[in-house]
This record gives structure tokens, C-alpha cells and sequence, in this order.
């Protein structure tokens, strides 16, 4: 999978999940403002990049993915 | 604290296969329409029974925020389309409710769906993160309720009741024994029930289901008649707000009906078939909690839900209580087939839906009784008819009775 198509998915799926309309999410825009996450809609963000990319994000790692770029880096050197 | 208080009907509200609005579902009651249908899903699964109903998947996105749908199983939505209606019937406003404390009871006993989906997620992912941020929530029988609450922010009792396939009608009483004795002044009662092939797989296992009429669904839910052969599983959402008359008047709401008594017992007995004594007695202090004669009651919501054992013993439990008195007896069964946790709303509501407009709707399928149901007057066609006071049953696994009695108010 290229970056583009890692790229391409992860916003349709987030527009998809979080219901924006928009799905040209700014790379350096922060996720959780940008999807208006709580603590616990961001078990949603967690559970729908895990059913579309197998990739799971530990609840460790997550404070280094802040960014949809960062979001993007992560499942790109996490992908099988 | 005044501990007689009358308790009245002041809104209710329908999510079911006969519609999804009260003058739908009254036609539907009138006309004898059957929302009985064969399921594709379940023929694939292998069930011995495919019948279940038709009931509208309910579309909230414009409705609901995503944050709360989130939690919202499916019968949590069916309850909330029911209740939203129940409230605007009864004139009850957000404004309202967030200055008054308004409790919530209602009937529910699975979320096997959300559940289902949740573990599935788990051994799919080996990841409990994958399960996603609703499915505590979706996966608790108190999950109708916890969504009531919140998104109508009530303040008062908030208690789910599990009682088989009698927790909506001991929702309705709880309700009135809270607001009789002065605990609340107004509580928005009802019963919900999922309906989809994962919360009733185990059910079509003990063989309780209808298979004699697949090609004719409408034929087989079948209350009474000599050849039922089984129920038919169902769902949906139904909702009544009820309060005292202080309340109502106060708020300058018109009543639709009052609560005048309510009875319940145990079977003490078998886990799954039902004996004679314990509705019996169920009926009795119904009627001895209302404080009324037994030929006041005009007409009898039966629970018979199709199922040979139990239509015959509640026949006989019937007719032991109202002796020479033939009231007039049916099982909206007929035309829903078993809407479980819901039934005790459901058929509150389509009984006074009947009682409203003059009519009992006939108990469709019924041609002939057998010797055990041949003690009651069941009405199998659509008759005008005025009554104006009801008594309505429902039983459930584990031998729990409940019984409303329900009067008309002008």
C-alpha cells in the first residue's frame, strides 16, 4: 500500500466514522480537535484503524500520534 | 407522603411491525394485519424457525448525535423513537423535564446483538480496543435505560427491569406503585426488544417457535387455536409516560387512561413452563389491587404468545378468575407474534388504543379451541366493542407473572 492510499483510506474512514464532511484532513491539523475526539470516542479512532489497516495503536504509543501526518507515519511502518 | 395517588396515562408511543405511529398501529390493529415475515438470514443459519417480524429500522443520524449513537444499542433506538413520541403526545418538553425529576423504567432482558458483535471483534482482532467505544454500553441489559436518561437528561428513578418476557408490564407497574404512593410524580415506562437472528437463536433451539406455516408467515402465530404450534419472535419499542393526575393537571396535560391496578407473582415452579396457580394469583390481586369487580373488566389482553402449554394454562387461569363472566379475550400475539421484553407496553398501549376508539381487535388465526382454551371467549374477528376498563397479561421465563388493569379516563 503507497502513502497515498494509506492517506486516501485513513481520511475516508475517519470522515466515515466521525460523520465530517470534509475529508481533507490538513496533515499537520491534531486529530482530536479536528474529529472533536473525548477519551472515549478515541477508542473508536483506535478500533476503525485497527479494522482497516490491522495496525493497532497501544494505549502507550498513542500520545505520539497526534497529528494525522503522525497518524499516517504510524500505520505506514506498522503495516504487515 | 400521600400514599393513594392516581396514576395516569398521559403519552404513549409505538416502534413496532404494526407501525410506527399510533393511528398506523391502530389501523393495523383494526384490519387484522399480521407484521409476521420469513427472514433469509435465519434459513441460512439454520434456524428451524425463519419467521420473526417486520419492524423498521429507525434512521436517528438527523436525530442523535454521532457521541451519543455511539452507545445506543438497537432497542435503545426503538425505545427512543417510542419515547420521543410518548413525550410529544403528552406534552412533556425538554424545558419541562429538566425542571421536574423524571424517572425512567423499562423492560429489558438481552442486547445479545451488540454483545455478539462486540466479543466477535475480540476473537476477530485479539484486541479489546476493537470493540470500540459503545460496546460496554450496548452490552448491558440496562443499556435502554442508561440512553433514555442521558439523552432526555432525567433525573428521577432510572432502573431497567428484567423480567423475561414480562418486563415491560412490571416496568408499568413499578411505575404506578412509585407514583401511587407519592416516590415519583412522573416516570416514562416501557419495554423494548432487539430483533434480529443472534438474540433469538438460542430461543429457535428449545423448538418454542412456529414451523407449521413458514410459507404462510401471516397464519402462524396462532394464540389459542387448537393448532398452534409454536410463537413467533418479534420486537420493537413502546412507551407510556405516566404520572399522577396532580402532575398531568398541573401541566395541563389531557389523561388517556388510568392505572388502577396491578398485581404479580411466581410460578415457583419450572423454569420454562407455566402452571395454572401463579398467573391465576397474578390475576387476583390485579383485581383486588384495583379494588373492582371482575365483570367491571370489559375486555382481556391475554399474553398467549402461540405455545400449547402456555395459552392452555393462561386459559385456565382466566376462566378460574372470571368464572361465568365470558369476557371477551385476545392475543395481539396474533397479528405481532411475541414481542418479549416489550410485550407488556406494546399491548398495554394496543389495548388502549382499542378501548380509545371503540373496538377489540380480533384475535386473527383463531378458528377452533382446543379442550384446555375452550373455557374463554376468545373474539377471533374485529368486533366494535366499548369497554372501559382493561386487564392485560404477561409471563415470562422463570414463572414471573405480571398484570395490569387499566380504565379509561373522560
Amino acid at each position: 500500500m503507497t502513502r497515498e492510499e494509506i492517506i486516501e483510506q485513513v481520511n475516508t474512514v475517519l470522515a466515515e466514522e466521525f460523520e465530517i464532511e470534509d475529508s481533507n484532513f490538513a496533515p499537520d491539523a491534531v486529530i482530536y480537535d479536528t474529529l472533536e475526539l473525548d477519551s472515549l470516542s478515541l477508542v473508536d479512532l483506535v478500533a476503525v484503524i485497527e479494522h482497516t489497516f490491522k495496525v493497532k495503536i497501544p494505549a502507550a504509543e498513542l500520545p505520539t500520534v497526534k497529528t494525522f501526518e503522525q497518524l499516517y507515519d504510524y500505520i505506514e511502518s506498522h503495516l504487515a | 407522603m400521600e400514599n393513594n395517588k392516581r396514576v395516569v396515562i398521559t403519552g404513549m408511543g409505538i416502534w413496532s411491525c404494526l407501525g410506527t405511529s399510533l393511528d398506523e398501529v391502530r389501523e393495523s390493529l383494526y384490519n387484522g394485519k399480521s407484521g409476521i415475515v420469513v427472514d433469509p438470514v435465519r434459513q441460512e443459519l439454520g434456524f428451524r424457525s425463519p419467521l420473526t417480524a417486520s419492524v423498521e429500522k429507525p434512521d436517528l443520524k438527523k436525530k442523535v448525535s454521532r457521541s451519543m449513537r455511539q452507545f445506543m444499542s438497537e432497542e435503545a433506538q426503538y425505545a427512543y423513537c417510542a419515547t420521543e413520541q410518548a413525550l410529544a403526545q403528552a406534552g412533556m418538553t425538554q424545558e419541562y423535564i429538566d425542571a421536574h425529576e423524571i424517572g425512567v423504567l423499562y423492560g429489558n432482558d438481552s442486547t445479545a446483538k451488540s454483545t455478539y458483535d462486540a466479543v466477535s471483534k475480540i476473537y476477530e482482532y485479539k484486541s479489546t480496543q476493537a470493540c470500540g467505544s459503545g460496546a460496554i454500553f450496548q452490552s448491558m441489559c440496562s443499556n435502554t435505560t442508561q440512553c433514555l436518561a442521558t439523552l432526555f437528561r432525567l433525573k428521577g428513578i432510572n432502573l431497567t427491569t428484567s423480567g423475561a418476557c414480562a418486563s415491560g408490564s412490571h416496568a408499568i407497574g413499578l411505575a404506578y406503585l412509585l407514583i401511587k404512593n407519592g416516590l415519583q410524580d412522573c416516570v416514562i415506562a416501557g419495554g423494548a426488544q432487539e430483533v434480529n437472528p443472534e438474540c433469538m437463536g438460542s430461543f429457535d433451539g428449545i423448538q418454542a417457535f412456529s414451523t407449521a406455516h413458514i410459507d404462510e408467515p401471516a397464519k402462524a402465530s396462532r394464540p389459542f387455536d387448537k393448532n398452534r404450534d409454536g410463537l413467533v419472535p418479534s420486537g420493537g419499542g413502546a412507551t407510556l409516560i405516566i404520572e399522577s393526575l396532580e402532575s398531568a393537571l398541573a401541566r395541563g396535560a389531557q389523561p388517556i387512561a388510568e392505572i388502577i391496578g396491578w398485581g404479580f407473582s411466581g410460578n415457583g415452579d419450572h423454569i420454562s413452563t407455566p402452571n395454572v396457580a401463579g398467573p391465576q394469583r397474578s390475576i387476583e390481586l390485579a383485581i383486588q389491587s384495583a379494588g373492582v369487580a371482575p365483570t367491571e373488566i370489559g375486555y382481556v389482553n391475554a399474553h398467549a404468545t402461540s405455545t400449547h402449554a402456555g395459552d392452555g394454562r393462561e386459559a385456565m387461569a382466566i376462566a378460574n378468575v372470571f368464572g361465568d363472566y365470558k369476557v371477551p379475550v385476545t392475543s395481539t400475539k396474533s397479528q405481532t407474534g411475541h414481542e418479549c421484553w416489550m410485550a407488556g407496553a406494546s399491548e398495554a398501549i394496543y389495548s388502549i388504543l382499542m378501548m380509545k376508539n371503540n373496538f377489540i381487535a380480533g384475535n386473527i388465526n383463531f378458528e377452533e379451541p382446543d379442550e384446555e382454551t375452550a373455557c374463554i371467549n376468545v373474539i377471533a374477528k374485529t368486533q366494535e366493542a366499548h369497554f372501559d376498563m382493561f386487564l392485560s397479561n404477561s409471563f415470562g421465563f422463570g414463572g414471573t407473572n405480571s398484570t395490569i388493569i387499566v380504565k379509561d379516563f373522560k
